[in-house]
């Protein structure tokens, strides 16, 4: 990966920091380079301590680095909270307010440079700026990012009086001055390109999911607040609307749940999107949609668990319940998309083979892609679209759930003569009447089995990279991380070969098995205490060699470095071992 | 309104579909069936453009023993996939249909907020103050002092009034029937069904085999004394003091149906285009 420059801007909750934080990425993305912003911040609506936390380079950046080059806090507020999630090194950069006491010692026993400004009292010079805006000034011009590109993202989204802009724009030029004063030794700025070549996007995984369901033909949502989903559902409430279609808060999940389900018995592709206490809370409708053959798609933003857990930060924790956490034998579709920009794609695809299944798709996304902010290529639109069966007016002895050689039988629409059926969560027969009877439930159970098991879910079931002897696994969100720090091994002499699985279940075991092809030994990597992914492996497939485990919770990313070294070592120690013969 | 003299399309048996109940001899929920079926008929919509949604319980059976679509879900979530499906498809009639369990206890939540959402659906509870389909635990309209084996000497909590609570939360319609009484029954789910929002009926409907007393309800009920209204506090004073066998409609009401504007305006490429720098 070629330099990047890794920084932050912390502040107490109010600050405005992620506001300079997102017109920081706007600019960046303008001067024609690509970057990543991932919010952190604590539990208080007001008034609590946040961080916009930015890596910005000429390349696509998918994860965080292990360093900051740059931490600028407004005040020192809170900021101990946050001192292992901005590492900083003895090249990083401390910059603090002149009167805001003295930092955290946290912040400096890596051996950061601290220089104090006098960023508040500038601010009040420059006639009604803003302090975040001296922050911005100051960070940019670290970092490299012209001063008329981060002129130009202030202008755009500017909605307040002209005044207070050209005190802001004032404020903006404040604190490149000051940048420009700090004596050496200063970490290097990037030089961006310009300009920003045609295509290029400027989105949030929430954002991306939401755009992926409508592309993916949902028109209809119900779903209850949740952090870290929210975000998903107020981008679509609007364009939804803009497209013909609806969506409606529920009065808890119990109901989002439900609500989809009926939505989709009506013909209408539908979506919900939870995180893990909401997904808990709809398990039984799921199973219900699994039982009655109908589609749906519930977006499962991640977020640190069991139970309430740590709300607002990322975890890979939802995974065990996601492939195995109904009740009776219910197979069912999960997806994870592997970066921001994937959130798209693997959406609409989660949607397309609910829709060709007739089956619930789970896709785990969590809160590091959901609330991270990237710059990307714009995806292209993949136009073939699978679509659901649908049962034609007056089909004779027409019988909702035939045993047919696909499992997948066609779906009659409310309002369609000739095909009244009832749709049921009752085990049943064929033509859908509540059946009890053994032969019936092994029926059904199979027919529902096979439709996801004979599938071709074609090559999107992963990303395979690479080659050699020993391979990583991965899924969703820490794929940026694991995919950068193979590079680095790969730069150090260690190749190996990256399988980041797109679909969990049903899991692909004979694909799996071709693109471990001579692998000799596997090492699972994953945000989570417990070794979901490992676990859900070793349990539904034979992996090489004895399969070994990196994971651990959130909130606290995997880094690629740390990654890279573990890499390494495990590696080296796998090379010397003799094998035992099979 | 119909020509009076054109012969209709829809009899009441074009509604009912040929599956054999599971109810109990002498259940209610038989002559609510045959009312459902009636108010169709009165309706003339065909069976195809009906969908009958309910949760789970004796009486949310109902929905395949119709020829219309039907569906039948979990417990006590009936009136959420109702939701769903009539936003989804505002062109379609839903009826939601279930008992006191299905509907006040389980689902009690999804009862108070279809009420004040008022999406034009009909809601039909058959009241039977018991589960019957568990073998006879008390439901949250049963009285405190019956007698079971899961609630020995009763609950001891008072019974829930749901008409009062549909009022309070928003209903549009509001209706007390009698399953001994089909045709009556059959008029007010009629007159439900052509009311816009929300449309709630309770139907007393016995459960002779765990609540034989019930028996007795025919000598009970009797027409609500008063004419109908559309002032909710006079509906409510009347039914917060009569003696829960006023059969009848209790309030009708003009309130906002929930609606949602269908027509696209913008293309998908426009909406993505936000998304360029």
């Amino acid at each position: 990966m070629e330099r990047t420059f890794s920084l932050a801007i912390a502040g107490s909750g109010g600050a405005g920091v992620m506001t300079a934080g997102t017109l920081l990425l706007d600019a960046a993305a303008r001067a024609g380079l690509y970057g990543l912003m991932v919010r952190t911040s604590g539990p208080q609506i007001r008034g609590g301590e946040a961080a916009a936390l930015l890596r910005l380079g000429a390349q696509p950046v998918a994860t965080l680095d292990d360093r900051f080059d740059l931490l600028l806090a407004i005040d020192w507020l809170n900021l101990n909270r946050f001192a292992d999630e901005v590492p900083l090194g003895p090249g990083s950069l401390l910059v603090g307010d002149s009167d805001a006491g003295e930092p955290p010692a946290a912040l400096l026993s890596g051996g950061a440079r601290l220089v104090t400004l006098p960023l508040k009292k500038i601010a009040k010079r420059s006639g009604g700026g803003w302090v975040n805006m001296i922050a911005l000034g100051l960070a940019g011009r670290c970092a490299g990012v012209p001063a008329d590109a981060l002129q130009a993202a202030l202008r755009s989204s500017w909605k307040r009086e002209a005044e207070a802009l050209q005190a802001n724009l004032a404020a903006l030029a404040e604190g490149a001055a000051m940048a420009a004063g700090l004596d050496a030794p200063v970490p290097a700025p990037l030089v961006p390109p310009g300009s920003a070549p045609e295509g290029r996007w400027l989105l949030s995984g929430n954002e991306a999911a939401g755009c992926g369901a409508i592309r993916g033909g949902v028109r209809f949502v119900a779903a209850y607040p949740i952090t870290p989903a929210t975000e998903l559902l107020e981008w679509m409430a609007p364009a939804l609307s803009r497209v013909g279609g609806t969506l409606l808060q529920a009065e808890d999940e119990l109901a989002s749940v439900n609500m989809i389900i009926g939505a989709s018995y009506g013909g209408v592709p539908s979506l919900t999107a939870t995180a893990g206490p909401g997904l808990a809370l709809m398990a039984e409708g799921i199973g219900l949609a699994v039982a009655a053959e109908v589609p749906i798609v519930v977006v499962d933003v991640m977020r640190g668990g069991p139970s309430t857990g740590i709300p607002a930060k990322s975890e890979q924790s939802d995974l065990s319940f996601a492939v195995d956490g109904l009740h009776g034998d219910a197979p069912r579709l999960v997806l994870a998309p592997t970066s921001i920009a994937d959130c798209l794609a693997t959406t609409e695809w989660a949607v397309q083979l609910a829709e060709a299944l007739q089956a619930p798709a789970l896709v785990l996304s969590d809160q590091f892609m959901g609330q991270s902010r990237a710059v990307i290529d714009k995806p292209a639109h993949d136009a073939v679209a699978a679509q659901r069966l649908v049962a034609e007016a007056n089909a004779p002895e027409y019988r909702r759930y035939a045993d047919t050689p696909s499992g997948v039988s066609p779906m009659a629409v409310p309002g369609t003569p000739g095909t009244v059926y009832t749709a049921d969560g009752l085990e049943h027969s064929e033509r859908g009447i509540p059946s009890s009877g053994a032969a019936d439930h092994r029926k059904q159970l199979a027919k529902r089995e096979r439709k996801l098991a004979q599938h071709d879910y074609g090559p999107h079931w992963a990303d395979i990279e690479g080659a050699g002897e020993l391979a990583v696994i991965t899924f969703g969100s820490t794929t940026g991380a694991v995919r950068e720090a193979v590079a680095r091994a790969a730069a150090r002499g260690t190749s190996l070969r990256l399988v980041a699985l797109r679909l969990l279940a049903p899991l692909q075991a004979n694909a799996l098995d071709r693109a471990l092809a001579g692998v000799r030994q596997v090492l699972v990597v994953e945000q989570n205490h417990g070794g979901q992914l490992l676990r859900y492996l070793k349990s539904r497939t034979d992996l090489p060699g004895r399969p070994s485990g990196l994971h651990r919770p959130g909130p606290l990313p995997l880094r690629p470095g740390e990654l890279a070294d573990a890499f390494v070592d495990w590696a080296s120690a796998r090379a010397h071992k003799e094998e035992v013969p099979a | 309104m119909n020509d009076m003299t054109a012969p209709l399309a829809f009899a009441a048996a074009d509604y009912k579909s040929d599956y054999k109940p599971i109810w109990c001899p002498g259940c209610g929920d038989y002559t609510v069936l045959s009312s459902v079926t009636k108010a169709l008929a009165m309706i003339q919509r065909p069976p195809h453009e009906v969908a009958v949604v309910s949760g789970i319980g004796c009486s949310s059976r109902l929905p395949a023993y119709t020829t219309c679509y039907g569906f039948h879900g979990v417990h006590g979530r009936a009136l959420a996939a109702g939701t769903g499906l009539k936003v989804a498809r505002p062109d379609l009639t839903v009826i939601v249909a279930g008992g006191d369990g299905d509907g006040y206890s389980i689902g009690g939540n999804h009862f108070l907020h279809a009420c004040r959402r008022n999406v034009d659906l009909t809601y039909i509870v058959m009241d039977n103050h018991v589960y019957g389909m568990t073998k006879g635990q008390a439901s949250p309209t049963t009285e405190p002092d019956w007698d079971n084996k899961l609630s020995p000497g009763g609950t001891g909590v008072r019974a829930f009034h749901p008409l009062v609570i549909a009022l309070a939360s928003g209903a549009n319609f509001v209706a007390r029937a009698f399953s001994g009484d089909p045709n009556g029954t059959a008029a007010i789910i009629a007159q439900a069904i052509r009311h816009p929002g929300f449309s709630f009926v309770e139907v007393l409907s016995p459960c002779i085999t765990f609540r034989p007393e019930q028996r007795q309800w025919k000598e009970l009920v009797h027409a609500a004394p008063v004419a109908e209204t559309d002032d909710p506090a006079r509906a409510a004073r009347r039914i917060m003091t009569d003696d829960g066998f006023n059969v009848g409609v209790l309030y009708a009401g003009s309130r906002p149906v929930y609606a949602r504007a269908k027509e696209a305006s913008a293309s998908l490429a426009e909406i993505e285009a936000e998304f360029a720098l």
